[in-house]
């Protein structure tokens, strides 16, 4: 029997240096400080005192916190459960090709180009009731609007404005999702008698799953992260109704200066966005893919 | 089940202005009811035109479709109840095989206890029957095109069933399977089927008439021996066979004789006058240049001249297991001819006479047989 002696080199770490220096320096030592802040009481430069999971238990006893967590999640499922489906609706209708397809593109495409924070300028003067238009035609028709004074209108008025920001997004991926289905498969559903809900429903929705993936996590991450648009255009308020986690987490720790909770609570924040994400891609890419039982 | 009448005209283009601009010239066709019919012919001839035509997922610029009489020109392929097969796998991910075969029947509203019969009778005939509970995305591509094949073929009613080159995707071993698979479903079912391919050994062997197509005609139809026998037109004798027939120009003179019209063997100048054929057999042929046409098959040759024959130099003999295929230089032009395995090949180099003239002779002006 002969042995095979490799010789041993380890060189080869060196090749994968420069990936651990720019991970390092773009995510873990930024998130190495953040930990640390979380799990110390910085009394003044130089002088700062370890208290362990004190923070952590302090922000779970913080009903202002738990609340903006909630209407924060309120408000991503909304923005979910809106934007996925009528940016799906907007692609399906969507023309397929020709001069119409590409005025159609830039159009939708619009509303993406405008910064954030004009964005909030803009639904401030949109829905103001004086010269808004918006807010102007509301209270024309005899409604009583007004996104400054009324707590649910305001909550309501932030997500139409992320829905007119966004749903664009959603749904230039679903028509590049669309576009990418071989025109066999319209030809085939079409000889098998397939109505357009059974096209929809086993053709498109299944060769849309991968952009769709994208959308849904996309749009989560950055709905769940909301901070310019609402701060312009409510600045939290009326109270603290459109106040969500992250200007929340401004407030905590630039304004008050609470570091120590503020930090534990970001990366309880980061955790909810992996999880969470973690979560959906899976059972996204599970939902659909498995054999129903039977020999293999 | 249907007899399938077309009489069109086909343009991809909206003001058609030559004969180029047509996917399909204008055609009239009978597909019988029952039969099993193939289109053959090279990419770009306007045969999936044609299939797509019939099917309806293409309307013909001018023209009719009939269905047992009946205008269908404009009808839907639902409406036309129309089963067809495409080049490529078409599954629907998310379902099994099993709900992919039942598809087309429950769109039609069939009695479930009813789809479940058809289902697993074309699983049977397809050798899916273990595979029906497994998601179809999860299988390789020639189980997949097996699905796409099932769900042509099974609903029981349908009009006729079109295939697109089905088998492109299929393994060879399993092709050959498959086609005497489709063969028996076709005598089963009696349903027509029609069956585009540019494989001439598919077409021949899967069709009882064979439709050669180029550039948008039909150039001939008629049963794989007819095509072989006697090509309508030289590109039917030339795309037929392997290799196809040997196609010569020759003049015929007023005395009755033939010449065979030289090609300037690399020497860059025009033609040289071939040797004259002794004009042998009692067909009249009109005077002036035709092409003469034999099917390797049938050219013989002799060491001594013998009537209708011309002297020719041997260049290649390949020796191809089951025969040998030689090549010979006359006039400048190139014949093959078939041998035995085990007949005694003349060397490259050597003086033959091939036989030119013989009961399997065709004659073409302007590409078309004459007599």
């Amino acid at each position: 029997m002969s042995v095979v002696v490799k010789p041993v080199n380890q060189k080869a770490w060196w090749l994968i240096v420069p990936v651990i220096l720019c991970v390092a320096f773009s995510a873990i030592i930024p998130l190495m400080t953040v930990v640390n802040y979380s799990v110390q009481d910085i009394i003044g430069p130089g002088r700062a005192v370890f208290v362990g999971t004190e923070w952590f238990a302090e922000i779970m006893r913080n009903e202002d916190l738990l609340s903006a967590l909630l209407r924060q999640l309120m408000f991503s499922m909304a923005v979910l459960l809106i934007e996925i489906p009528l940016g799906v609706l907007l692609a399906l209708s969507m023309p397929e090709r020709g001069w119409r397809a590409s005025a159609v593109l830039v159009i939708v495409a619009l509303s993406l180009l405008i910064p954030w924070n004009v964005v909030g300028t803009i639904w401030q003067i949109f829905g103001r009731t004086d010269i808004g238009l918006l807010g102007n035609l509301l209270v024309g028709l005899g409604l009583d609007y007004s996104y400054s004074g009324n707590p649910v209108q305001a909550w309501l008025t932030v997500l139409l404005m992320d829905v007119w920001h966004w749903t664009p997004l959603v749904a230039l991926l679903a028509y590049a999702g669309l576009r990418a289905i071989p025109e066999a498969y319209y030809q085939a559903a079409s000889i098998d008698g397939a109505s357009k809900w059974a096209v929809f429903r086993y053709i498109q929705l299944p060769k849309m799953r991968g952009v769709l993936m994208i959308a849904v996590l996309l749009r989560f991450m950055d709905s769940f992260m909301i901070y310019t648009e609402p701060f312009v255009l409510t600045g939290g308020g009326p109270g603290s109704s459109t106040t969500f986690l992250s200007q929340f987490l401004t407030q905590m720790a630039v304004g008050q200066f609470d570091v120590g909770p503020a930090a534990a609570f970001s990366l309880i924040y980061f955790l909810i966005i992996l999880l969470f994400c973690f979560l959906l891609y899976n059972w996204m890419m599970r939902v659909g893919t498995q054999d129903k039982g039977g020999e293999r | 089940m249907a007899r399938i009448e077309l009489d069109l005209a086909h343009s991809y283009q909206r003001h058609p202005h030559s004969e180029a601009d047509y996917a399909l010239l204008p055609l009239q066709i009978t597909f019988e009811d029952g039969g099993a019919y193939a289109l053959l012919g090279p990419s770009g001839c306007g045969k999936t035109t044609m299939l797509n035509i019939i099917s309806g997922l293409v309307t013909p610029s001018r023209g009719h479709v009939r269905f047992d009489g009946r205008d269908r020109t404009h009808d839907s392929p639902q409406a036309r109840n129309i089963a067809q097969v495409f080049q490529f796998p078409v599954i629907y991910d998310t379902m099994t095989v099993g709900e992919n075969l039942a598809f087309p029947l429950r769109n039609r509203r069939m009695p479930s206890d009813q789809i479940r019969q058809r289902v697993h009778h074309i699983a049977g005939l397809l050798e899916l029957t273990g595979q029906l509970n497994q998601r179809a995305a999860n299988l390789p591509a020639d189980a997949k095109q097996k699905i796409s094949l099932g769900r042509g073929l099974v609903r029981p009613d349908v009009s006729a069933v079109l295939f697109d080159e089905p088998l492109t995707v299929i393994d060879p071993q399993l092709k050959w399977e498959l086609r005497r698979k489709l063969k028996q479903i076709h005598q089963e079912l009696g349903l027509t089927l029609i069956y585009v391919t540019h494989d001439q050994i598919e077409a021949m062997t899967f069709a009882d008439s064979v439709l050669v197509m180029a550039r948008g005609r039909v150039v001939q139809q008629g049963s794989p021996a007819e095509l072989f026998e006697r090509p309508r037109h030289t590109f039917v004798g030339h795309f037929i066979g392997s290799p196809g027939m040997n196609l010569v120009p020759v003049h015929v003179h007023p005395d009755g004789t033939l010449q065979l019209q030289g090609q300037g063997h690399g020497q860059g100048h025009g033609q040289v006058q071939g040797p004259s054929l002794a004009h042998t057999d009692g067909r009249r042929l009109p005077e002036g240049p035709l092409t003469l046409g034999l099917r390797p098959e049938y050219l013989r040759f002799a060491a001594e001249p013998q009537p209708g024959s011309v002297a020719a130099e041997v260049t290649r003999v390949r020796h191809m297991g089951i025969s040998q295929l030689l090549s010979a230089v006359a006039g400048g032009h190139e014949f093959k001819a078939y041998l035995p395995a085990d007949a005694a090949a003349p060397a490259p180099g050597a003086r033959v006479h091939l036989v030119l003239l013989d009961a399997h002779t065709c004659f073409y002006q302007n590409e078309e047989l004459i007599s």
